[in-house]
Parts: C-alpha cells; structure tokens; sequence
C-alpha cells in the first residue's frame, strides 16, 4: 500500500508492506509471502538447485547497483570476493550498512522500522551466496527504537529457524548481530565502518586492500547498503529481468526508494522505478511548499553538488542521469530548495556538518573544513573580505585532489564549488561592502579539472 | 568529530596525571550490576573479539550510570581487557558518549541542511532561551534539561526534528515549543 503516492502504473516493491498494521511481525511477513525465496533457497540447497554461483547470476543480471551512494554493482562486487581456496581458512563477513547520516537521508530507516524481515531475508540469501556465517548490521547509535525494533525480528527469525544453526535443513548456519553506533557521520564510510565494528575510532582505512579482501578482523568482508540487500530478496521473488524491467535502461534498474524533504508539501520517502524524473517526483510530494517557485536541488545527500531550477527541470533521477548534470544520485537524498532560500546561508550550514564530522586523520580534510566553515560564517554575517569567493574556490581545490584517505573531503567541497559557481551573484551581495583582504591571492582561483570530475563522478567510495 | 555534552573547563582544570586518560571522576569505583554484566557477557558471544564489543559496552556503561565517567572507563576497559587510555580514546570520537551529566531529558535539535531548511537554528535558540538562557549543552538549573545541537538525524522529511533522550519529535517550531517542553515531565 506504501504510505506515499507512486506513480501511475508502479507497484511499489519495497515500500507495498509500509503502514500496514503489524507490518514488523515475522506473522505477518510470511502472511504476505515473505521467507518464500529463503525457504526455496534452503530447500535447493543441498540438491543443487540452488548454489553461490546462481544467486550471484541472478544478482549480476537484475543490474543491482548500490543504494549506499556509490552505485558500484552489487554483483560484480561480490566477485571480489575471494574464492574458498584462496582465503586460508578465514571465514567472509557480511556487514549491513544502516549507519544512514547523509543529511537528507531517511530510507534505510523506514525499511528497517517498517518490514525489517525484507533486509533479514535479503542478508540472508546474500549470506548463503557469499559464504558468511556471521552478518552484522551496523545501525547508526541515534535509531535506537529502529534497532529494537530489528532485534525483535532478528530474534523471531532464529526462533522460527530462519537463522542459526543448519537452517531448514540446508545445512547452512548463518548468524546475524545488530551492531549500534554512537554517533559518527564518517562509520558510514565502508572502511570506517568496519574500524568502528572491531571497536575502534571510526577512521577510513588507505585502499587497497579492498574490503573484499581484506575487511573487518583482516577477513574477507562485503559492505552493502540496507537498500541494496533488501533488493536482493525482491530479485530472487520475482526474477531478474522483472527487476531490469524498472528503470530507465540497462545501467539504471529496479525500484528506488527517493528521500524528498525541504521545500515541498508533503515530505517523505517516495518509491518510483530508476530514472523517474525530477518534476514527476515533485508532483508526487504534492509541489513546491505554497505553490512558490522551486529555486534549487541537492540530489544526492549533502555530498552532492547543488543544482539549478533548470538543471533539474529535465533530469532523470538515477546513477547516470544525474552524474551527466555533473551531481550524484548519491543516497537519493533530494533537498528541494524554494526562491526563498539563502544559498550563501545553506551552503554555510552544509559546511558546518562537514567541519563537526571529519575524523581528522588528513591535514587537507582536517584544517580545510573548518576554514571553509569560518570563511562561509564570516561571510554571510558581511563581514567577508574581498577575495573571499575566489580563496574558498582555492581551499576547496586543495581539498579534493584526491589526498585524503577518503572522500569525505571531496564531499565536504561539492556543494562550496557548486554553490559558489552556481549562484555566485547571491554570494557576491554578501561581499558588497568587503574590506581589502588580508593578503593577496598567489594566483587566481580555478578548479582544476580533475577536482570537477571526482566531484561528478559520485564521489562515494 | 568529538562533540556531545561535555564540560571542557572541568577537563582542562582537572588535567590528568601523564599516563593516565581525561575522563571526569564520578568519586566512587564503578561495577556493572549483575544483570548489566550478563547482557555484556551475552554480546562477547557475538563477536570473534573482545574489542569489538566496545561500543556496545560503552552503550551498556551509560544505561547504568547515565554517563562514561574515569571509573567507568577503568570499568569496561577492566572487562574488555583494554587498556583504559584506549577505550577513553573511542568514547571521545562518538557524540554519543555523555562525558559528564546530563539532564533528565537531553534535547538535541538537529540543525543539518533540510532542517535548517525549517528555521531549526532558530528554534534551538528559542527553547534554550525558554529554559532559562540555556548555553549549548548546558543543563537547567533543576537538573530536567540539556539542550544541544546534533547533525542530521534521518528525519528530514519531519523538519526540524528533534531527539529526546531515545525517542523521535517530530516537526518542532516556535509554535508548539511550549507543548513540546511541557509535555517532557
Ligand atoms: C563519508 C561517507 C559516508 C557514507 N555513509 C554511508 C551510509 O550512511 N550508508 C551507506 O549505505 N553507505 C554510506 N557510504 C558508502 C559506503 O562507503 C559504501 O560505499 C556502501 O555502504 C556500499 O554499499 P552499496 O554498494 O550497497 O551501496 C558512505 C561513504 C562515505 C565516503
Ligand atoms: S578525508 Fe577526512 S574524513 Fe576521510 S579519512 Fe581523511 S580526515 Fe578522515
Ligand atoms: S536534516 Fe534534520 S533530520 Fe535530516
């Protein structure tokens, strides 16, 4: 029934159980037809019916690419993973990554509050594809009543025998632990989600090694977004190429949960297929707030670079369409921004929340986000100076040549770019009565073209 | 990075000896109660290493005491079998983590973008003028609140919204402050 509306002829997949009355309970999951793919997957086991190299297929051809921000392909990231033989006796791990803090993000959350058994089923057949017998789902510390309401399902899901040990008689034991965070932007960060899960500082670790090689306790391990595994579940019910179906084409598939907020009536998740575009979204969340005129858009999460009226006006919502508008999809966080709003001040406050969330490890990151916030700060209470736009344009290209560890730093300076390329008339009022600077420019400021590119490129790593 | 409510003029003041971590003394060594022990000895259970329960021991230690004071600190790193400067280094990385007292009802207003968006600046500094001129992450003089800014809270679609301890608010203005701090007994 999905809380929202979808779009005409859309059945919605994972949001149909959302709002219904009990849609948490084991009872009235399987009611709905829930556990039949585990079931079948248990069953065909031992016969062969059903093997790693089947569900991976299955997964490689619905064209699955990752809801966490990256859109890297869930199945080819699967490959990476070593084979038996070559991981010495280690054991793989699987870690669900529901630490959901991209400003402007809000999906993971309502899969897990409201049919949790959707993720279960998803992680566990991802589970018996992958060879791992202990799945971890690393949820962010602030959903704690989210994480009780999974623990209640996890436990039900042991006591019918969907979890633990030989499974339906499959000979499968998988095990799953719901892991809580305390409060870190950067743990979503694959690597530093899985220094946070051994019980450290949430510092993203130098790749290489790739998680799929070497991840949490130096093991094997795949990182995959709630999303994503839930997506698994619905591929095994109804078959990939039903899944390929939804999109916009080959590269953009499956349904896709959209996170809209800001200035629209009626702010929610929204579930549309791939590729649905930015006005038909909009008018699903019921227009602009007060019929105002839509002024700007952040697509993808507070990592993503800021675009027009116009640049949205035509826009395919999905990995490709927007990254071709220079922006990411990222986590599907669209912030809609009306003519009201004071880009300057939310280019500010966006800057904040990368200055408070950095972890520190990278000088470029470290000293480079807080400058950005104080500049900005300085600047919208008129107290800039001059040059002020051009040496934030200067800060940031030193910030995103790719020196950090992790890109968090070519997030923290995707919407300052943006912001200031984009509206730079808006910034530029805020300076009218600047003073001289306090010293000259070395030269003038230009983002250079690699920085613009990792920019686009949908920066998630 | 670090962040949360916490009382930097005490830590400076009571710089620890070389050696030692800076978390704040409660006055009295600390022992989990036995049923806290149990849910701690149950997570062991769940990880290939003792570490690795960190986090979630820490959350344990702050549902005992209310917050992760030196002898706490001492305590987990004890059961754990860490070194104490160690588990003091992961408690300040987390917000999370109160590293002094909090009130009987934290209140922490997310201030990211889509709430930002909904004035929640403003309304945070309205509800800390409304409990006596608050200052961020100051407790009330009667002990019931602290007030304090967190980032993003995965409710951008319900702006500007707030956390109560562990529980969500919805939509919180100007408006419907008063209601909202009267409703918190
Ligand atoms: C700073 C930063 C924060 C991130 N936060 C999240 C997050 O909260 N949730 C998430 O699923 N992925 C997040 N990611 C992406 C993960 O690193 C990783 O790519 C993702 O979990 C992989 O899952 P997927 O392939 O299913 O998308 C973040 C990445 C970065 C660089
Ligand atoms: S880029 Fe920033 S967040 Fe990423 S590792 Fe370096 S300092 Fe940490
Ligand atoms: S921006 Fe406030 S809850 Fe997300």
């Amino acid at each position: 029934m999905s809380k929202t509306p979808v779009p005409k002829g859309f059945t919605p997949v994972h949001s149909a159980r959302f709002g219904k009355k009990g849609s948490q309970k084991l009872a009235g999951y399987e009611a709905d037809g829930g556990y039949a793919s585990w079931k079948k997957v248990a069953k065909g086991w031992k016969s062969g019916d059903f093997t790693p190299a089947k569900i991976i297929d299955m997964v490689k051809a619905s064209g699955l690419r990752g809801r966490g921000g990256a859109g890297f392909p869930t199945g080819l990231k699967w490959t990476f993973v070593p084979p038996k033989e070559k991981r010495g006796g280690k054991p793989v791990y699987l870690l669900c990554n529901a630490d959901e803090s991209e400003p402007g993000t809000f999906k993971d959350r309502l899969i897990m509050e409201e049919d949790p058994h959707q993720l279960l089923e998803g992680m566990l057949i991802a589970s018996a594809a992958l060879d791992v017998k202990h799945a971890y789902i690393y949820i962010r510390g602030e959903m704690v009543r989210c994480a009780e309401v999974l623990n209640e399902a996890v436990a039900e899901a042991y006591a019918a025998g969907y979890l633990g040990k030989d499974i339906l008689g499959s000979g499968l034991d998988i095990d799953l632990t719901v892991h809580r965070g305390a409060g870190a932007y950067i743990c979503g960060e694959e690597t530093a989600l899985i220094e946070s899960l051994e019980g450290k500082r949430g510092h993203p670790r130098i790749k290489p090694p790739f998680p799929a090689v070497s991840g949490v306790w130096d093991c094997p391990t795949v990182v995959n977004n709630v999303e994503t595994l839930a997506a698994v579940k619905f591929i095994l019910d109804n078959g990939p190429e039903w899944f390929k179906g939804m999109g916009r084409n080959e590269k953009n598939t499956g349904p896709k949960l959209y996170c809209v907020s800001g200035h629209v009536e009626k702010p929610g998740v929204y579930e549309a297929p791939m590729g649905i575009k930015f006005m038909d979204l909009l008018a699903l969340c019921g227009g602009m707030k007060g019929g105002k005129k839509l002024k700007a858009v952040i697509p993808g999460g507070a990592s993503a670079a800021i675009l027009t009226a116009a640049e949205v006006a035509d826009l395919p919502m999905d990995f490709d369409g927007v990254a071709a508008a220079k922006s990411m999809l990222g986590s599907a966080a669209i912030m809609v921004m009306d003519e009201t709003t004071d880009i300057p001040k939310a280019v500010t406050n966006i800057s904040k929340f990368f200055a408070h969330e950095s972890c520190g490890q990278c000088t470029p990151c470290r000293e480079g986000t807080p400058w950005l916030n104080k500049m900005l700060k300085r600047l919208i209470k008129g107290e800039g100076k001059r040059d002020d736009l051009d040496l934030l344009l200067q800060i940031s290209n030193q910030m995103g040549n790719g020196m950090t560890i992790c890109v968090f730093s070519d997030a923290a300076i995707a919407p300052v770019i943006s912001g200031i390329t984009k509206f730079r008339d808006e910034f530029e009022a805020y300076l009218s009565k600047a003073k001289a600077p306090d010293f000259a420019l070395a030269a003038p400021a230009e983002v250079t073209p690699k920085v613009a590119d990792r920019v686009a490129e949908g920066i998630h790593g | 990075m670090s962040g949360g409510p916490n009382l930097p003029s005490a830590q400076i003041a009571g710089n620890p000896p070389v050696g030692e971590h800076g978390a704040l003394s409660c006055g009295k060594a600390l022992k989990f109660s036995p049923e806290a022990r149990k849910r701690v000895d149950h997570l062991l259970t769940r990880y290939p290493t003792k570490q690795a329960a960190l986090l979630p021991t820490l959350w344990e230690a702050q549902r005992e005491w209310g917050w992760i004071s030196r002898e706490a600190v001492d305590h987990v790193a004890e059961v754990l079998e860490l070194a104490p400067a160690f588990v003091w280094g992961v408690v300040t990385f987390y917000t999370m983590y109160n590293r002094a007292p909090v009130g009987k009802h934290l209140i922490q207003f997310c201030t990211s973008i889509s709430c930002h968006l909904a004035d929640a600046e403003g309304v945070y500094a309205e509800c800390r003028k409304r409990l006596g001129d608050l200052k961020p992450g100051e407790t009330s003089k009667d002990g019931k609140f602290t007030v304090i800014e967190v980032e993003c809270l995965a409710q951008c679609d319900k702006a500007p919204a707030v956390m109560v301890n562990d529980d969500d608010y919805a939509v919180i203005t100007k408006d419907n402050l008063d209601s909202f701090l009267g409703g918190l007994k």
